[in-house]
């Protein structure tokens, strides 16, 4: 079959290495074979999907506990700064071997069931990234919610709404449209994280491209591949929100994006 | 589940020796490989945040080339090109460390050449001007007046992304290079004790990245006494 003619050298960095002296014969049509082409396919939605439900868990939490390190009242707050220090401070690899390896132990055996029946890999992935990543977010919502000035907060409560009222109708409402630079940035970042996700099994784009590569051994063409796919990827996302970031700007002030935290 | 405090206390000693410092019979260790990524990181970031500004297209565009697409790119995947590219172009293996060492200087410089372009677009133009009026030359403007100011306004950005940096040598272990990560994973298949193990170097981990922040802080604080209350 032509298909299967990996034979054929199709490109010309095929020219630069043999002028370098290295012996190594590319062979492209790998990447579009079958299975191959299928896993990269399956591969680059299993990335949208994980990155995509666990980016909606992650917002939730951020804005939530993001919010609660900002509220007059030191008990929420402790547990928020608790929240966000432990969590975003660890590597995101050690929590998804706890939630993969060490977490399911300590659940009860019905919720235990119910993972290991809708994939407890996947499912573990998304509680870990959500996890870490909600409490990065969280930095980012808070550092928003700081950059407006405190009469908004005092003006809401005297024209007699209540605190959560005034939360929830003015302040997060700015702050959402204040970080939008910054949570591009924290959403870019879980995306490309999602990568790790092959360490406990995840079929995403990294983990296809291994499996190319220890199929055919060819590297080079299986992980360049990897690379475009997350390089298009973010193009792509960081295109669709800088057309957000002018349609959501907020008419008449300087753009001043609270930092991006780590 | 009972916590079990006793496997931690029995595996302390391997965990911290071998997979934190790097002391024993498997090499690696994280505060081998993340002190000097960071150092030399840091050199190869200020390179590229100066060529990025620099006005000259040959040395500007690789620049910003290099850069963007390293941060395109996740960083498992830059650690796999490493792993499988080096031997091909250089024609043996190469040990885990030295690979892993590798990616991470690649990688973090591209952060870190941002965090430095940032920093010096941060100092206002008349400094370089008034620089260069009173008779300095390129060099003289950028170490006597630019750097001294901007990096004062790159430190919490500095300090975050050697954290990130710190937290990212978690992925050396991916490729089986000792580190921390990988003498808790080793332990815990050992033990059977996944809950313990993942939670003790989370606390490791954690008490090192939390104590780089503090110190972050109190710099700052130190560094701009214009703005102490």
């Amino acid at each position: 079959m032509a298909g299967e003619d990996f034979s054929s050298p199709v490109f010309s960095l095929d020219m630069i290495f043999g002028f370098l002296g290295i012996s190594y014969e590319f062979r492209w049509p790998v990447l579009w074979v079958e299975p191959h082409l299928t896993w990269l396919i399956d591969g680059i939605l299993t990335t949208l999907r994980l990155s995509a439900i666990s980016w909606c868990f992650a917002v939730f939490l951020g804005i939530l506990f993001g919010a609660m390190r900002t509220v007059p009242f030191r008990p929420l707050r402790a547990v928020a700064t608790v929240y966000v220090e432990f969590f975003r401070n660890v590597p995101l690899l050690v929590w998804l071997f706890f939630w993969y390896f060490g977490a399911p132990e300590v659940f009860p055996e019905f919720i235990r069931q119910w993972f290991i029946r809708h994939g407890i890999e996947f499912w573990s992935g998304v509680a870990a990234i959500s996890v870490y990543h909600g409490a990065r977010f969280a930095e980012v919502i808070r550092s928003g919610i700081q950059s407006i000035p405190r009469t908004q907060l005092e003006a809401g409560i005297s024209s007699g709404l209540s605190v959560s009222q005034t939360y929830r109708l003015i302040i997060i409402p700015i702050a959402l449209r204040l970080i939008v630079p910054p949570a591009t940035n924290e959403s870019l970042n879980l995306l490309k994280n999602t990568s790790l996700a092959m360490t406990i099994g995840i079929a995403e784009i990294t983990f296809a491209s291994r499996q190319i590569e220890t199929y055919t051994a060819k590297a080079v063409e299986a992980l360049t591949a990897g690379a475009l796919i997350y390089l298009v990827l973010c193009l792509a996302i960081s295109t669709i929100m800088n057309h957000l970031e002018k349609k959501f700007a907020i008419p008449g002030l300087i753009a001043r994006g609270a930092r991006a935290e780590h | 589940m009972n916590f079990d405090w006793a496997v931690i206390i029995a595996n302390a000693k391997f965990l911290l020796l071998q997979g934190l410092v790097g002391i024993g019979a498997y090499g690696g260790g994280t505060l081998r490989l993340a002190v000097p990524a960071i150092l030399l990181g840091f050199c190869i970031g200020v390179v590229l945040g100066l060529a990025r500004l620099a006005n000259r297209p040959w040395i500007h565009y690789p620049a910003v080339i290099y850069i963007e697409l390293i941060r395109g790119i996740p960083l498992v995947m830059v650690i796999f090109w490493f792993w499988f590219l080096v031997p091909v172009l250089i024609g043996r293996p190469v040990p885990e460390y030295w690979v892993a060492l590798t990616a991470f200087v690649i990688f973090e410089g591209a952060y870190i050449g941002e965090i430095i372009r940032a920093g010096i677009q941060s100092v206002p133009r008349g400094q370089a001007d008034a620089a260069t009026a009173a008779g300095l030359s390129y060099a003289q403007t950028m170490v006597h007046v630019i750097l001294p100011q901007a990096i004062r306004n790159m430190i919490p950005s500095l300090v975050t992304q050697f954290i990130v940096l710190f937290k990212d040598t978690s992925l050396a272990s991916i490729i089986g290079m000792m580190d921390l990560t990988k003498a808790a994973q080793t332990v815990s298949e050992r033990e059977l004790r996944p809950f313990e193990m993942y939670l003790f170097i989370a606390v490791i981990y954690w008490m090192f990245t939390y104590s780089m922040s503090r110190v972050s802080q109190w710099l700052e604080r130190r560094m701009s006494p214009e703005r102490a209350a």
